[in-house]
């Protein structure tokens, strides 16, 4: 029931609290924005070790992942200087889209597969010299000062992550290091956190892609990702083998 | 027991100089295919990142598997103590040394950074079973070598029944370790299985006497030695036993596999649609290196023939090399299964069949490591006391008339 | 016996001779345009090195190893630790003012390693100059 000047109180209060309800329900999502594309939590000085503390790792919510997009394996070749070779049985990829089918029910994904960065690598396990380890803050990588390039670890991972350098190379970019008769695999852009920045596909996926992949500090319980793999289900890749990666999935 | 008497190759024959000099032809064109590899990368082999390891590592496997089994005659005759064997036993601890060490020669020269092996012979990581066999196939030479001194030094010999036990014992602890290299990897459904080690343990043992039988009889035939029918008899019918535990392995390897329904993939790969693997192993390592020479060894009119022991021999190391091929490289064509049950692909060839074919550097370097175990056993003959003078019945059989 | 004059002479010109060769040789060490016979070393930029330069001409294939581990295997990355600060300051700018690589003789590491006929391991997975833009 209105007064016919005009001014209505009711109408007033109503648009107030309608105003106050939209602003209520937008800010925790422009906030945890802005939260996801900021730095990872716990900042790292230049000259410290990296903690057993912290371990990285990511989630990538494949309903935001789009077949068609490749932004993270582009990202990711032009941060690393992978340079293909036009032959693509012996080119080294780091991270690459998987689409998968199901042959029963025809629903298909894709998704970014590059290594899973296990808790229990066995790729760590089998390499007689110990090139292959894991950092203290959950990061697998090769130690190419010591590979002999047995190739062992390629035979180990499950996931078929790492490449062997199949050609003499040239001009590497200086973060990255990268040689021939060496195995190799995705480092999760280590240069980048260790300069508290996020993995180049991380960025590229932000910035360009579907926003689909997080990274963040699993140990750190009020890092976004560790509170949103405590909120939304996720699942890791041969889960089975009991190797807990640090690479999660949402929507798999 | 009858004495018997050791000579070295005698004489300056144009054969032994020829056969010398095309082994080391073998050898060093080995070693530029190894040089070509090494400069230019390993993308000029076959090899790629599906199919990681190829020829190279089929013809080492096979020499590092029957170096640890061609030790088997001379642990017959000092472990347990049959007296036939004993004359055999130097030629078969040389044997062992020369296969050993042309098998690591391959793998040693196929490796990505081989300019780092003193990094590989000081950095060990104990959790690896590859560093594990570093150390087994050091040992294992060092141990035979001390075996065959005292074998070879009479004053020594009361020595050599411990000798030939800790080496029979560390050839077993070795072998099991190179199968353990496949069978410990969780990832790849073809090798995910603890079968793999007693399969290599009997592989071992065929592919070894086979060797051993070939390398006794051409040495024989070339030094114009008598032989008689009852060691190669002995030793034919003990090749059949081994071909026929080979055999039970792999029934009892696929058969296991078969069984549970997430490796039928792999398994229907392997037996039925896998194209050339399909082929190897039936024909090759069943056919050919199975059944074949068990009726060669075992029908009584063609047992106890030399021609028949190496022809026998010759079919089991084919059939060998059929074996590890599949096992090898069979293995490594079958995708990795990251999401069972799905359809999977990939710009990095997820889901598919990886295709091999073998290159002709990776042909030369695995031909180099057989031409180096032929010299060594070559000039071993030539130079020390291997070979008894004589093998025929009435020398070494003590029940003889 | 004795030695006669001529000889003594020619003794002690010899002594001479080698002494002052000696001598060039040593202060030619220290003289970056000097004798032939030595490797001429380009100079680095910046004021100082990690060490100075008796000690890293002694010493520094000892930090390079050293720190290579600290860096790779527990992630310290400090301006000591790092072989891009190194090849940053050492780099030789080539005609085109394009720092060069390890492929081109006037290279920093190359201009004694050369002389010394110690072949370079680092520069087959490190790039050997800074990151050209």
């Amino acid at each position: 029931m209105s007064d016919k000047s005009g001014f209505d109180p009711k109408r007033r209060s109503f648009l107030g609290a309608m105003a106050a309800a939209a602003g209520v329900t937008l800010a925790p999502g422009v906030i945890l924005y802005g939260i996801s594309r900021s730095s990872p939590a716990t900042a790292k000085a230049a000259g410290a070790e990296a903690s057993s503390a912290v371990r990285w790792g990511m989630l990538i919510d494949l309903g935001r992942c789009d077949n068609g997009c490749d932004d993270c394996v582009s990202a990711c070749a032009e941060e690393n200087g992978l340079r293909g070779f036009g032959r693509p049985e012996t080119d080294a990829q780091w991270i690459r889209k998987v689409e998968i089918k199901n042959p029963q029910t025809g629903n298909s994904k894709s998704l970014p597969v590059m290594c899973q960065h296990c808790e229990d690598p066995p790729c760590v396990d089998v390499c007689p010299t110990g090139a292959s380890f894991k950092r203290a803050d959950g990061i697998v990588l090769v130690n190419k000062h010591t590979c002999i390039g047995c190739r062992y670890c390629m035979m180990a991972c499950p996931y078929k992550a790492r490449s062997f350098v199949h050609e003499a190379l040239e001009d590497q970019k200086p973060h990255a290091p990268r040689g021939k008769g060496t195995v190799e695999s995705c480092t999760l852009c280590v240069h980048r956190i260790d300069d508290n920045r996020q993995p180049a596909c991380v960025e590229a996926c932000s910035d360009t892609g579907g926003g689909a992949m997080l990274f963040g500090d699993l140990n750190d319980p009020d890092s976004e990702i560790s509170r949103r793999v405590a909120k939304y289900a996720s699942q890791q890749i041969r889960a089975d083998l009991g190797l807990n990666p640090g690479i999660r999935y949402r929507n798999l | 027991m009858k004495q018997i008497t050791y000579s070295e190759l005698k004489g300056n024959s144009g054969a032994f100089y020829t056969l010398a000099a095309i082994l080391a032809v073998f050898m060093l064109s080995a070693l530029a295919c190894a040089f070509y590899m090494e400069h230019h990368g390993h993308h000029v082999t076959g090899m790629s990142n599906q199919i990681v390891w190829g020829t190279p590592h089929v013809f080492a496997i096979f020499l590092i598997v029957a170096a640890s089994g061609a030790l088997n005659v001379a642990s017959i005759g000092s472990v347990f103590g049959k007296p036939l064997y004993k004359p055999l036993g130097r030629l078969s601890g040389l044997l062992a040394i020369a296969l050993l060490v042309g098998g690591l020669v391959v793998l040693v020269l196929d490796l990505g950074r081989p300019d780092r092996l003193i990094v590989a012979m000081t950095h060990y990581n104990f959790k690896s079973i590859f560093a594990w066999n570093i150390f087994l196939y050091v040992g294992f030479m060092l141990i035979v070598a001390v075996y065959l001194w005292l074998q070879m030094e009479r004053r020594m010999n009361r020595h050599a029944k411990k000798a030939g036990l800790v080496a029979f014992v560390w050839r077993l602890v070795l072998t099991t370790g190179t199968g353990s290299i496949f069978g410990f990897l969780v990832a790849r459904e073809a090798y995910d299985s603890a079968i793999m080690a007693p399969l290599f343990v009997a592989m071992s043992f065929s592919f070894g006497l086979a060797v051993y039988i070939l390398i006794l009889l051409a040495a024989y035939r070339g030094s114009e030695r008598d032989i008689g029918d009852t060691v190669i008899r002995k030793l034919s019918r003990l090749l059949g036993v081994f071909v026929a535990a080979v055999l039970y392995f792999t029934a009892v390897q696929h058969l296991a596999s078969l069984y549970a329904a997430e490796h039928i993939g792999v398994e229907r790969f392997i037996l039925m649609d896998g194209g050339i693997y399909t082929l190897l192993f039936w024909l090759g390592q069943v056919v050919v290196g199975g059944i074949l020479p068990m009726i060669l060894v075992f029908r009584p009119p063609t047992a106890g023939s030399s021609r028949n022991a190496v022809l026998a021999s010759i079919l089991v190391i084919v059939g060998g090399f059929a074996q590890v091929y599949v096992i090898v490289i069979g293995g490594q064509a079958y995708p990795l299964d990251l999401f069972p049950g799905m359809e999977v692909s990939s710009s990095f060839q997820d889901g598919m069949i990886s295709g091999y074919a073998p290159s002709l550097p990776e042909i030369g370097l695995g031909l180099g490591g057989v031409a180096l175990a032929g010299l060594i056993v070559l000039f071993g003959l030539k130079l020390l006391r291997f070979l008894p003078v004589s093998l025929a019945n009435a020398a070494i059989d003590p029940h003889h008339k | 016996m004795r030695l006669c004059r001529t000889c003594t002479g020619l003794l002690a010109l010899m002594l001479i001779g080698v002494s002052a060769l000696t001598g060039v040789v040593s202060a030619g060490e220290s003289d970056i345009a000097g004798n032939a016979l030595l490797p001429v070393i380009p100079p680095g930029a910046g004021d100082t090195c990690v060490e100075d330069t008796a000690f890293m001409r002694r010493n520094h294939m000892e930090l390079l190893k050293h720190q290579r581990d600290e860096t790779l295997l527990k992630g310290v990355r400090s301006e000591q630790y790092s072989l891009k600060e190194c090849l940053s300051c050492h780099a030789v700018y080539g005609p085109d003012a394009i720092a060069v690589t390890v492929a081109n003789p006037a290279h920093f590491c190359r201009s004694c390693h050369d002389y010394a006929a110690v072949s370079i391991d680092c520069f087959q997975c490190h790039a050997s100059r800074p990151e050209v833009e």
